[in-house]
Formats: C-alpha cells, structure tokens, sequence
C-alpha cells in the first residue's frame, strides 16, 4: 500500500520515517519534508476555532508524478505522512484514513510506553515496527 | 536538429483565429476602399469578433485542393500532420471570401452592373476550386438606404443579384458609405463571422466523415491526424470545448484551470508509456520535460491575467516536473551516449533534408515518407540514431536543469512552500556540482542547510554536507571542508562509522598540513585539479587560524560550561567546570582550551595549554589528559579569584574556544558563544529535561552528558557579614513623639573592623507621603521639623575589635498614622585572604523593622450649657460651658505637662482659663476632663457656625527623660451655631431650700431686642410648695431692660421637689416656648427637711 510512511513531531523533526528498501530512501525523506509546507498551511487555515472538533486527516497534500502524498495530523500536531504510489487506484480516500487512524492508535500505544520519552525518535517499538511494515506490505 | 528541436511551431502559439479574404478592394488608389479596409483593421479590440483579414486581388489563386478520394483504402499516411497544414488553414485558405462592389440600387446601368458582379464572383469561385470557402458579396453604395421593405426596387434588384450570382440572399450585404462606417462594418464582421463558423463546422463534419473510412490497423497515424484536425478547425471556429482535446490554454482563456490540468493530466498519462526506441528514450524525456515546461507556462501566463494559483497547485509543480524530465534526460544521455571518442558524426548528415524543413511533424528526416513502423532499412536508422545521439551530448544539461529549477523555485517561493522551496535549492546546487561549478553549488547548499539543521531532518543534512564537502574538496577550500567536516562526524550526521574515520583522518591530515583524501564519487578530472590544489595549499605553510563558530551548526565536539553555583562569595574563588564530550570515531587531541568572561581580566587564569605545564589552579590535569575519548565526558576544573569591584555583578563565560592542531601550523578554533551548546543542543536538553529514563549507573568520575546543565553566569556577592545588629525601641511611635531606636552593633570578626557606617531610616521604596512625613534625626533633645531627612545614610560610626560593641540612638518623628518600615544598615571593611591573596572585602549587614504609628490620645469636646445639659447651639451672650475630654489611647502612661485654650475672637471667656490637668499622668484608656466657661457674644447669623478656637495639649511619655522634650498637639475645636433669643430669663434662688422655711426666688427678665416687649407671666401652682407673689401678670419691658420678679416660696414637702413652673409668653414672639425658658432656670430644687433646732425641747419631747 504505501511506500512510505511517517512521523513528524510537533517541531517537524521526523520521529520515525522508514521508506520501501528498494527505492531511493533520501528521495522519500525529501518528499516527506516538502509535504510539511502544505500540512502546515493546512493546519494554519484550519484556525484555531474549531480544534476540538476538526479533522484529524488532511486529505491528499499534493500529487507528483508517481506518488500521492497524504496527510494527517493529531490534536498535539504530531504529524503523520503516507506516500502512496499514483498507479495504486486501488486505494480510495477511505483506506487511506483508515490506515491513518490504525497508525495514530499505534502511536497512541507508543506513547502509553511509560519507557518512551515523547518527542524522542521511535527507535525500540516493535509493535509499531510490524503495524507500518504491514501497511507496507499488503502492496507487493 | 537545433536544441530548440523541442520547440512548439509558431502556429501552436497563437491564438487561432477565423480567416477571411477581402477582394475587388483597391486600397491603394481608391480612398473609401481604404476607409473600408482602415475600419476593418485598425484598432481591432479585444471585444471584437477574431477574425484575420486579408486584401487579395478577385483572381488571387488559393492552394489547390487535391483531389477528393472516394476511398481511403489505398492511402497510406506518410506522417500524423503535414507541418504546413496548419499555417494554410490559418494564413492561406479562408473561411469566406468577401467580394466588395460598388453598386447603387437606383444604378441607370442596372443590368451591365449585374453581370460584372456576376463574373467577379465566378471568378472567385473558380479560383477557390472546389473549397468548401464562402463568398459573400458587399455592395458599397453611395446612398443612405432606405428602411427594408420601402424601396421595392431595391429589394427586387437584389432578388435579381442574388440569382445571377447564384448567392442566397443571406450572403448579400449592402456597405452605406457613410458617416457611421465603422458602425457597419461591425455588424458585417459579426456576419462574415458566422459564415466563417459555419464554414469551420462543415469541415469538421468532412474531416470526421473521413474517420469513417479508416482502416484502424494502417491508419493510426491518420486517427491522431484527424482528431488534431478537428480540434484545431474546432478552435478557429472558437468552439473551445471541442478543442480541449488539443492544448490547454483554451481552458485558461476561459478560466477553468482544473479543467486544464486535468485534460494536461490526462494527455500525459497518454504520452507517459509511449517511450519509443530505447536508443533515444532520452528525445522521450526531453519532449515529456518540454511538455510540462510549456504547461508551466502557459499556467504562469494565465495566473498574470489573473488567474489565482493555490499552494498544491501552482506553476512550480510543472517546472519541477519539467526538471524531473530533464534531469532523466540527462540520466539516460550518459548511459546512452557515452560513445567513444572516435566514433564520428555520420556524413551525410542523415538530419538534413532537402528543404531544411520536415514535411510532417514528428517525424525522423531520414524516415520521411517511411508509411508503417517496420523499419525497413536497418543501417540507416543506425545511422540516424547515432547522429541524435551524438547530437545529444553537445546539449548541455545541467543548464536546462538550473532554468527549471530556478523557475520552479520562484513559483514556489510565491506559493509559500519554503521546504519545497529548499528542496529545489538543493537540487540545484547538486545540478551545479555535477556542471562542476562548485562556488554555485556551494553557495546554494550553504544556504539552505540551516533550514534542515533547525527543523532536525539529519538524514538531509547528512546528504546535503556530502555534496558540500566534495565541492569543498574539489575546490581546496580550506575552512569549508573542515567545517563540513566537523559536522559531519557529529553527532547529527547518519554517515556510518567507516565513512566517519575517513572523513576525521583527513581532517587530522589537513591540520598537520597536508593534503586529504579525494573525495569518493568524484569526477577524476576534477580531483586531479584539486589535488593539484591542495599540494599548493601545503606548500604555503602557515597557512593560518581557522575561528569556527559552532552555535550554528552541529560540530563533533559538544562543550558545557557550568559554575559550581549561581553565586560566589568574593572571599571563596569561583569555581567552574568545562565539559568536553567528542562524537567522532577515534580519539582526538586538542592543544588549548580557553574561556572568556565579560571581564576578560580572568581569561587568563582560565587557559589550559599543552605547551606550558598546568597550573595550579586546574586540578586533576596532566599533559595526557589532552585528549578526548570519543563518547566520554570530560570535566576541566578552573577556578579563580573574583575582584572585588565585581561584588553585586555578574561574572558571564562568554565564550569557550577549543583549539585543534596547533597555532603554529594550521589550526582550528571551535569557539562557542556563551557557555557552550550548539544548534542541536537546546532541543536536547528539553529532552533530556523531559525524560523520565533512569540513568545506567558510570564509576563515580564519569558523568551523564544529559545530566550536566549548563550554567553560564554567576553572580559576585559579598562576604557574608559576621557582626550583629539589634534594635531596641517601645513600640508603637506615637504621632509626632521624638520615637527613640537604639541600634547596637557588635563585632564577632576575628579581626579589627573599619570604617563601620551605618544607614538609618524610612526603608526606601515606600508610598513617597511617608517620606515628607517621618523625619530622622540623631539628637533626641530637639524636635525635629521638615528640614531633616527621612533616611540619614552613611554615619561613621568608626572601628570595632573583635567583640567590641558600640550603641547608637536614633530618634523617628512619625507626623502621621500608620505603619512604616525602617531600615538599619551597617556595613564595614575587612581585610582578609584567599588563595594567598589578601582583600579587603566590604560587609554590610541590614535590619529592616516594621513600626506602627498611633494617635497619644482621642480628644471630644462638647458644648453644654451652665445646667449641663447638652446644647445644640449656643444663644448669644449667654454663658455656656465647654468640656473637653482626654482619652489615652497610647499603651504607655503619658504625662499631660500643661494644656491651654486659644479661643477665637469671637469668644470671651467668663471667667479665668486656667488649665486643670497640668501634670496628670494618664495610663491606657484613662482620660482627663476640663471645662471652661465661655460666652459668646451676638453675631449676625454665620454660616457653618462660629470658631472656637483650639485646645493645645502638650504632652510625653511619663517614660522619657527630662531632656526629652515636650510635644504640642493642637486640636482645633469644633465651631458653634450661636443664635439670639428675645428675652432671656435667669433665676436668682438659693441652692437648696428648707420646708417650712420662706424661700426667695427672683426672677430676671431681660428684653434682648431693640423692641418693646409685651409680657404675659403666670406661675402655676405645685402641690410642694405655696408662693406669694404675682400670679398673673402681663408686662411691658423696654428694649435692653429688665424686669425683676419676685417671689417668695414656702416649701411644703421635703426632697427633690417641682418648683412652681414659670411660665413667659410674648406677644410678638410666638415662637418662644416655656421649653426652652426651662433650660435657663431651675425646674426644681432641693428641699431639706426642717431642721431640729439645736434646743433642749425636741430632746424633752423624746
């Protein structure tokens, strides 16, 4: 399904960011960093009216030639980015969100960890490790 | 092919418009065809229909059509469109010819007339041969027309035209040349268009019953062919939604971008997989990247008119992409053209054609005409690959990289996208790296690696400073590679462990002063140059000292500085600890390492040097503790002695430098602002501060990094005095009193003090009304008045031994109530030594004291008339009585000294005002009365009543000493109401009476008015007493006299009896009440008993 996925802190350092091995790893990262210009201007239009009740998912940030990149963002504006490769139609807007909310439960249980350090890098969580690498998977 | 081989022909670019030809117009020689044609041409506005017109003789020849086929079956296309095709359809073929003819409807030579209009159209007819082209005639007439449907010659010798020139009626027009021609020839624009669109439409419809025909295996090309046809006649007809199939900026006239991407989208998805011959994927890449370019373009041109672009969707996408191609072109040009040197460009150049031009577009020179795909002659193709390759190479890439970046990034710029906006950066100064203009690359990468660095995106950075330390190698540029070194084996690079000791032994070679190693992945060429460089880097010795701050990167040396604590003692040395911590790979030495305060008097106290041995400040060093063990804190201890001007300042590191290599060769100083931290060390510490994570435990010397915070200033205080203030005092201060503080000060130092001051007073800082009213004063034997100060500073009181003590009085005059904070400070010099080193420390010591100010006493006067009865008023000339009374209010016993009355002039005294309660002495809450009587003469009546006068107390504590003086407090007493009765009567009678006994009673009845007073008496009878005298009378007094009554009573009862009450009634005072004639006499009186006479009978009679 995606080809790669993301955990941007509140700062926008990355918190965990794992990409398909095959492909160019720095390319995803860029990618990653550049659809921070859009969740940012997102967030900011989103105003701070409606912060109990907004959605959390941000929708498509911005499609290049062979990828989309989809957005979402917590309450504590942690960040979280899919990149999905475009010639997957298979994956409608839906499976997207759903894949989201599946990743921000797993972060939730992160950060439950009483051992985890919040804002620190998701380097020790197994679990969190197999959930994304399932998302990875189900594609090829 | 030129570069621009990828160019769109002229033809795409403009903006397509209808085509009609003007004939039988002679602009030259005839002045109202020139009028004609100006209104036709000139100023054509925007509002107007698009048309292009053209003059052309009657018998102009227009491109031959060639013959209709009936079948399509034998034809094969040579190509999808001939390239003049569509400069024919616009510039060469109309849409409708007009035929102009100057013809009057009332012409005597009608029927001559007639046929030469006739014959012209034929003309025109036949020269358009077989075209579908309209013709349409335009009668120029000399006349105004009449309305339609007036004139029946007119409308019949039109019916006649129309037939010989076999027209329908609609495509007649007649042209009044007139004064409103430009008027007309709008209206004949709006018509030429319709036919010019009906025209368009019937060729759509022969194109499209030409798809009919084909056969879908040989005619691909014309399927392609006759879509573009229709869409391009689709567009000269100005019917855009047809022509979208076609190119975009239709879309973007008619603002519907999304409708413009989409159908963009959809024509790139087509073209994505149709890559062609793999020798030359890269015309495939070049042509999609022209392709985007151009969308970009056209996007750009559309959001100047504009159109509004959002973030997601802006030209920049298109000019990445645009540079995506590019640098795929690029990509596959290397591996496909890397031919030898010696293969040659083929001769003849199978590029060239006969006309220069090709006669379809897209296709190869060498394959013009070639119908079907199958190649038929393999060589030549060979050939004509090899040239388009050969060709390739001379492109210079990395160029048209650069310009689409550059585009894209001024796109982004405007749609803040600022990462995005990094991104290309990068990516641009790679593409100058690989065009091998370092200084670019450089210049670029430098710019946006903050970015990266602040945001925490390692990964980036990691790779942005590869390319930066090549370019910096390939240019030998000395502090550029060492500091892109230095980051690089920090602690944020993810360059793995082998990468990092390569990179931490070059940089060890380059401060020995020589040259490091290439680079890996660098062009050959260009690390040839550069070692060429270098050597003649190292052969220029000395080359200098690099200062690197690192507060803006992430060096592989972290530094902390920390005082023992946030303030010093100036008798103790301040203490301090440098933290060192190295990231790299292998151990490194340093050879100095340096601090500087804000002072930079005790910088050099804080230097550790290898050349010099250690001084005994620093402990815990030896030579071989130069060096830092990667991953293990080091701790350097420096102390120092703080100067004792720098008491009540703070002592700030204001900067850490360490030095790698040595200053004699080449060197680098890491020089840290403040007390160490770099660009990635704030973010750490929060974390650190934040975690909740147990520490696995180190042997005791050894220190967690996380743990250590940095501490960068500490502050200068003085020594901690060892003397003792006390004060002594009874509160609470008594308003205005001489308030007595005696401060003792005792010496517990070990030596002799000097100079000891002290500073007393109202603690500053207090609400400013306390200050004009406490005054402060050293001699209690004097009061004190506005001229002292609230706050005596800096009294020298002299020296103290050891133990000694020394008292000193001072004495407070609080003016008002209230509680006040006085404070007491004494502060000495001393000499004592630290470190062997003898100061004088100056210590102070103060003690503040809160005191409450009260009133000494209430005071309550009232007014009460010679009976003691409360009066509310007082009547003139009448005596009445003032009590004043004293209450103590203060908790220590007073002594009243003297009091005395100063009554206003409006009073006189009845008798002497002698003070009655001289040397009382007074405890809490007792109080002291006195009572005078006064008189108040007659006033007009006064508003507000009439003053009193003042009481004046004075006054001390029973306490204080006879020196001490007395305090007066005046209390102003209360004003009067006084007002005139008509008569007053007062009462002459003895104090008690005797029952049985005559008791003489005279009354006095005293006219107070200037007029003649008519009096009515009685007296009523009381059952106590029985009287002679008058009963009833009435009386005259004259003004200012008096009357005397008098009576004799005979008391009956004894005790406390009614006497028998007066009564006064005036004529002419209604008002005046036997009420308030009571207040002046007696009511009652006294009756004693009757006495026994001192005789022997009432004995005998017991």
């Amino acid at each position: 399904m995606a080809v790669c996925v993301a955990v941007i802190a509140k700062e926008n350092y990355p918190l965990y960011i794992r990409s398909i091995p095959t492909e160019n790893e720095l390319k995803f990262h860029y990618m990653v960093h550049t659809s921070l210009d859009v969740v940012d201007e997102k967030i900011s239009a989103m105003g701070k009216a409606l912060v109990d009740q907004r959605e959390l998912y941000l929708g498509l940030l911005y499609p290049t030639e062979d990828y989309k990149v989809y957005g979402y963002v917590t309450n504590s504006k942690v960040k979280f980015v899919m990149v999905v490769d475009s010639s997957n139609t298979a994956l409608r807007d839906n499976e997207i969100r759903s894949m989201f909310r599946k990743l921000h439960n797993s972060y939730t249980d992160v950060m439950c960890n009483p051992f985890y350090n919040p804002g620190d890098r998701i380097q020790s969580s197994r679990a969190f490790d197999s959930m994304v690498t399932s998302m990875m998977i189900q594609v090829c | 092919m030129s570069p621009t081989q990828w160019d769109f022909p002229v033809e795409l670019c403009c903006r397509p418009m209808a085509f009609v030809t003007l004939t039988g117009l002679d602009v030259v020689y005839n002045a109202v065809h020139r009028a004609v044609w100006d209104a036709f041409c000139a100023n054509r506005r925007a509002d107007r229909v698009p048309i292009s017109f053209k003059v052309l003789p009657g018998d102009h020849e227009y491109p031959k059509c060639r013959p209709k086929r009936t079948s399509y079956e034998w034809y094969i296309p040579k190509g999808i469109l001939k390239t003049g095709w569509m400069n024919k359809h616009l510039n060469l073929v109309p849409a409708l010819v007009v035929v102009f003819y100057e013809l009057d409807w009332d012409e005597p030579q009608w029927k001559e007339k007639q046929s030469e209009c006739a014959t012209r159209v034929e003309i025109v007819r036949q020269s358009l041969q077989g075209r579908n082209t309209k013709v349409a005639v335009v009668l120029i007439q000399k006349k105004t027309p009449l309305p339609p449907g007036e004139d029946v010659t007119a409308s019949e010798r039109a019916a006649a035209l129309c037939n010989a020139c076999e027209l329908s009626g609609k495509s007649l027009f007649v042209l009044p040349h007139t004064d409103h021609l430009v008027g007309y020839i709008i209206r004949l624009e709006n018509a030429f268009y319709e036919h010019a669109q009906t025209y368009y439409y019937t060729e759509i419809r022969r194109v499209k019953s030409h798809k009919e025909f084909l056969n879908k295996t040989t005619h691909q090309l014309l399927f392609v062919r006759h879509q573009f046809k229709i869409a391009f006649f689709s567009e000269l007809k100005q019917d855009t939604q047809n022509a979208l199939n076609n190119i975009c900026r239709l879309c973007f006239q008619h603002n519907t971008p999304l409708d413009a991407i989409a159908q963009f989208r959809k024509h790139i998805d087509l073209c994505k997989k149709k890559i062609g011959s793999a020798e030359l994927s890269f015309e495939h890449a070049a042509w999609m990247s022209k392709q985007f370019q151009a969308f970009g373009d056209l996007f750009d041109e559309a959001i100047k008119l504009g159109l509004t672009a959002i973030q997601t969707q802006n030209p920049g996408f298109y000019y990445q992409q645009a540079a995506y191609y590019a640098q795929e072109r690029k990509q596959l040009a290397k591996t496909l053209c890397n031919h030898e040197a010696s293969v040659t460009y083929p001769n003849p150049d199978p590029l060239e054609t006969q006309t220069g031009v090709l006669d379809f577009y897209g296709q190869r020179s060498w394959r013009q005409g070639i119908l079907s795909f199958d190649l038929s002659d393999p060589e030549k193709e060979k050939v004509g690959i090899l040239a388009i390759q050969l060709k390739e190479r001379s492109v210079v890439h990395s160029e048209i990289i650069i310009t689409l970046l550059s585009n894209a990034v001024a796109q982004f710029k405007k749609y803040k996208c600022p990462r995005m906006k990094s991104h290309l950066m990068v990516q641009m100064g790679e593409e100058y790296y690989y065009a091998k203009d370092y200084t670019k690359a450089l210049k670029l990468l430098d710019y946006v690696m903050c970015d990266y660095r602040s945001e925490g995106w390692w990964t980036l950075l990691t790779s942005i400073l590869t390319t930066a330390l090549k370019c910096s190698y390939l240019m030998a540029q000395l502090k550029d590679y060492i500091t892109y070194s230095l980051e690089l084996l920090g602690r944020a690079s993810t360059l793995k462990d082998d990468q990092k000791s390569r990179i931490e032994k070059n940089l060890i070679n380059v401060l020995m002063n020589e040259s490091p190693d290439p680079e890996p992945d660098c062009d050959v060429l260009a690390v040839k140059t550069a070692q060429k460089l270098w050597s003649d880097r190292v052969s220029l010795a000395g080359s200098g000292v690099f200062t690197i701050g690192v507060q803006d990167f992430v060096p592989f040396v972290q530094c902390k500085a920390k005082f023992h604590a946030p303030s010093f003692h100036v008798d103790v040395p301040v203490r301090f600890d440098i933290y060192l911590k190295a990231d790299c790979p292998h151990p490194i030495r340093f050879s100095k390492l340096c601090v500087s305060f804000n002072n930079q008097e005790y910088n050099q106290f804080c230097v550790i040097e290898e050349a010099t041995k250690a001084s005994e400040v620093l402990e815990n060093l030896t030579q071989g503790k130069m060096c830092l063990v990667p991953g293990k804190t080091r701790k350097f201890l420096f102390k120092f002695v703080a100067k004792t001007e720098d008491v009540g300042k703070k002592i700030e590191i204001t900067s850490v430098d360490l030095v790698l290599g040595h200053e004699t060769g080449r060197c680098v100083v890491l020089n840290w602002q403040g007390g160490g931290g770099d660009a990635a060390s704030s973010q750490e510490a929060l974390q650190a501060s934040r975690s909740f994570k147990r520490r696995p435990k180190l042997p005791d010397s050894e220190l967690h990094w996380d743990s250590i915070v940095i501490q960068a200033s500490t502050m200068i205080i003085s020594r901690v005095p060892n003397i003792s203030v006390h004060l002594r005092h009874d509160p609470p201060a008594l308003t205005n009193e001489m308030y007595c503080l005696v401060v003792t000060v005792e010496s517990h130092e070990k030596t002799r003090i000097r100079d000891v001051k002290l500073t007393a007073g109202l603690k500053p800082g207090q609400d400013a009304n306390l200050t004009q009213k406490t005054h402060v004063s050293l001699h209690g034997t004097e009061l004190c008045d506005e001229s002292y100060p609230a706050l005596l500073t800096d009294i020298p009181v002299g020296d103290l031994h050891p133990g000694e003590q020394l008292e000193k009085m001072l004495y407070v005059r609080c003016g008002t109530v209230g509680s006040r904070m006085f404070l007491v400070y004494v502060s000495y010099l001393i000499n004592t030594t630290i470190e062997d080193k003898e100061i004088v420390c100056k210590c102070h010591k103060d003690e503040t004291v809160t005191i409450e100010t009260v009133f000494p006493f209430d005071v309550a006067v009232k007014f009460v008339s010679t009976k003691f009865e409360h009066l509310e008023r007082v009547y003139a000339d009448i005596p009445f009585l003032l009590m004043t009374d004293l209450l103590s209010a203060s908790p220590w016993a007073l002594t009243i000294v003297s009091s005395e009355l100063q009554l206003a002039p409006s009073m006189t005294p009845v008798d002497q005002l002698e003070s009655q309660v001289d040397k009382v002495v007074l405890q809490t809450g007792e109080s002291a009365s006195e009572c005078f009587c006064l008189r108040c003469p007659s006033v007009g009546n006064v508003e507000g009543g009439v003053a009193t006068g003042h009481y004046i107390i004075s006054w001390k504590r029973t306490s204080a000493m006879g020196n001490v003086p007395v305090i007066s407090t005046a209390v102003t007493l209360p004003h009067v109401i006084v007002e005139n009765i008509p008569l007053h009567v007062n009462a002459d009678l003895p104090s008690f009476g005797r029952v049985r006994e005559s008791l003489p009673v005279r009354y006095h009845l005293r006219n107070k008015t200037s007029l003649v007073q008519d009096v009515e008496i009685s007296v009523e009878p009381s059952d106590a007493f029985m009287f002679s005298g008058l009963k009833q009378i009435r009386l005259r007094i004259l003004p200012g006299t008096e009357q005397e009554m008098l009576y004799n009573f005979y008391p009956l009862m004894a005790g406390y009896q009614q006497l028998p009450s007066l009564n006064v009634n005036l004529l002419r005072f209604p008002h005046f009440t036997n009420q308030l004639l009571r207040r002046f006499i007696p009511t009652s009186i006294f009756v004693k008993p009757q006495g026994r006479l001192v005789d022997d009978t009432s004995i005998a009679a017991a």
